[in-house]
């Protein structure tokens, strides 16, 4: 057993007990990288020499005289090699969000999220690839190259955070953050066999998250296990008077909810969730993992979400709505890519936007521009988010009786490279069973529960508002009782 | 079905987005399909629904308005495409 085949808490465990120090673990992770990110390409940047750095400070502070009392020592996470999805504001470490139009960017600040895992004592490894703005679910849309499954290198790693669900799965991290517009976090974690949660809207601050969608995006983390997944959610939530959609509210010790038996847990399995075209090996493993909640203790039923089936449009329609504003910002001014060539304003703004932006990213600024503009406003965008309302009352309804909904993540497993390129909507239709907790902000997590064809499939979990911690007892039983997070990919 | 041409250049336009000749034709052929599917909303009767615009209760944070710092103007510049000495540097707005 290598030291990078620890679990963030293992690895926790032998720091605090000085078995190893935060310099061999991170030099064990960037061996490790240098090893199989040739093949899986899950970095578009890594900062060793800023990693080696932080690690000897952190060493320092945890061994030496100086350190006593030092908040760093109290955090689990000190000395923990971790990565970021490329679309969290680094200060000094460049931040392309996967597109040519920030190729050169290097952000001024940290993103909150980036700010807390520094303070806690965190070593930054790199930054993960990823749809250009989080736009896409299969890191095809990079800009610079695609991600591969580390289970199969010639399938997709799921996206739009796939350079984190990947890393991850790889073992050339502990953990990773990744943001979740639509399924962005869950899906991947789907696809590569690992642990991923999108908490509650507002738990974790966005402050320095580039905007995507913004009454969608969510922050959250990739892990190994459902304890690690606490473990790190601990230091992320919280209220951030920087983000104005930021919760107020107190934040639990997520460790206590990791109870391993389900007695008085009440799940709810929407027959919606069972959709035309799932394979039939997902639908399987999720039936079992279901029959082993049971014998854990939980109480099943079936239940009907009605509005389920429009959710995939209404998604289509505010997404790119919302994007179309967030993305105005990119002109050619104060920062990104700019034209050289163009001799006035409005020719810059034009041939920046053109040169700068992929093909799915105009596509969506195309979609969402049109859904604004005046004569379809009311048609497709106030459309929409009454769709949304209705969307959000199958949840409301479900958690009046219900602790959480369980269903599966993906209604595939990781598909080849290059086979939905062409069709976008046969793309969009891979986010068919996680857009509805977007839209009504609920958290959810996918946790391994099997193979088919021998690919990792995913559960999910999606809890109400601010249930993270039921969310995390469901999952933490489930994956207790079962072995699948054991397995690692043939790399 | 395909988008008409005058309708991709008119959304093109409105989002200041250069697309070339080709790129006009595939978001033509693309773009008809995706809002086909939208209009299975049709089928909902949201008439008496309100929007939902976010999730979320909080509304209309105040602070008070406090002098604080701010990020210094080299640190700031540091990105721009185009500078002269402070400021931003950008293309004529009006034509000569």
């Amino acid at each position: 057993m290598e030291l990078y085949d620890l679990t963030l808490k293992e690895a926790s465990e032998k720091l605090r007990k000085h078995e190893v120090s935060s310099l061999e673990l991170t030099e064990a992770q960037l061996r490790r990288i240098e090893e199989v990110d040739e093949k899986v390409k899950a970095y578009l940047s890594v900062t060793a020499d800023l990693a080696l750095q932080q690690a000897r400070l952190v060493d320092a502070s945890m061994y030496g005289e100086a350190s006593s009392g030092s908040s760093q020592l109290r955090s689990p996470l000190a000395g923990i090699p971790m990565a970021l999805k490329d679309v969290f504001s680094t200060r000094g470490v460049r931040t392309t969000c996967g597109s040519k139009i920030l190729e050169n960017f290097v952000p001024i600040y940290d993103a909150t999220v980036a700010q807390r895992l520094k303070q806690a004592g965190t070593i930054l490894l790199g930054k993960t690839n990823m749809d250009e703005f989080a736009m896409g679910s299969s890191t095809e849309n990079s800009s610079y190259f695609p991600t591969h499954n580390p289970w199969d290198l010639e399938t997709v790693p799921g996206g739009s955070s796939g350079g984190s669900s990947a890393a991850v799965a790889a073992r050339e991290c502990f953990f990773a953050l990744g943001s979740d517009t639509g399924g962005s976090i869950r899906q991947p974690a789907s696809l590569c066999g690992v642990v991923g949660l999108k908490p509650t809207y507002g738990r974790v601050s966005r402050y320095g998250l580039v905007a995507f969608a913004s009454s969608l995006d969510h922050v959250g983390p990739f892990t190994r296990t459902v304890e690690d997944c606490a473990l790190v959610m601990n230091c992320l939530a919280g209220h951030d008077e920087r983000d104005s959609t930021s919760i107020n509210a107190p934040v639990p010790d997520y460790t206590k909810a990791l109870i391993p038996d389900l007695k008085g847990i009440r799940l709810a399995l929407p027959k919606e969730y069972f959709v035309e075209g799932m394979d039939p090996g997902v639908e399987q493993a999720v039936r079992a993992a279901v029959t082993k909640l049971e014998e854990l203790g939980a109480e099943v039923d079936e239940v009907s979400m009605p509005h389920t089936k429009y959710a995939l449009s209404t998604y289509y329609i505010i997404a790119p709505a919302e994007a179309s504003a967030n993305l105005a910002r990119y002109d050619g001014v104060k920062y990104g890519l700019s034209d050289v060539d163009a001799q006035t304003m409005w020719e810059s703004f034009f041939q920046t936007r053109d040169k700068g932006f992929g093909k799915e990213v105009k596509r969506r600024i195309m979609i969402g521009t049109y859904a604004l503009s005046s004569g379809y406003y009311d048609a497709y965008y106030i459309k929409a988010q009454k769709a949304r309302t209705m969307i959000k009352g199958d949840f409301d309804k479900v958690y009046e009786k219900f602790d959480a909904i369980i269903c599966a993540t993906s209604p595939t497993v990781a598909f080849k490279i290059g086979a939905k390129a062409n069709d976008p909507l046969a793309m969009y239709l891979s986010d068919v069973l996680t857009i509805a907790a977007n839209m009504s902000g609920v958290p959810g997590i996918s946790v391994p529960c099997g193979f088919s064809e021998g690919l990792p499939v995913g559960l999910q979990i999606l809890g109400p508002v601010l249930g993270e911690e039921k969310v995390l007892r469901v999952a933490y039983a489930y994956e207790q009782a079962t072995n699948w997070h054991k397995q690692n990919p043939p790399l | 079905m395909k988008l008409d041409l005058k309708v991709v250049e008119d959304v093109a336009h409105l989002a200041r987005l250069g697309l070339n000749e080709a790129e006009k034709e595939q978001m033509r052929e693309e773009l008809a399909p995706i809002l086909d599917y939208f209009e299975m909303l049709n089928e909902l009767d949201t008439s008496h629904i309100p929007p939902t615009a976010q999730v979320i209760s909080v509304q209309n944070l105040m602070r008070p308005d406090e002098v604080r710092p701010s990020a210094p103007a080299q640190e700031v510049l540091a990105n721009a495409p185009f500078r002269e000495d402070n400021y931003f540097r950008v293309r004529p707005i009006f034509e000569k």
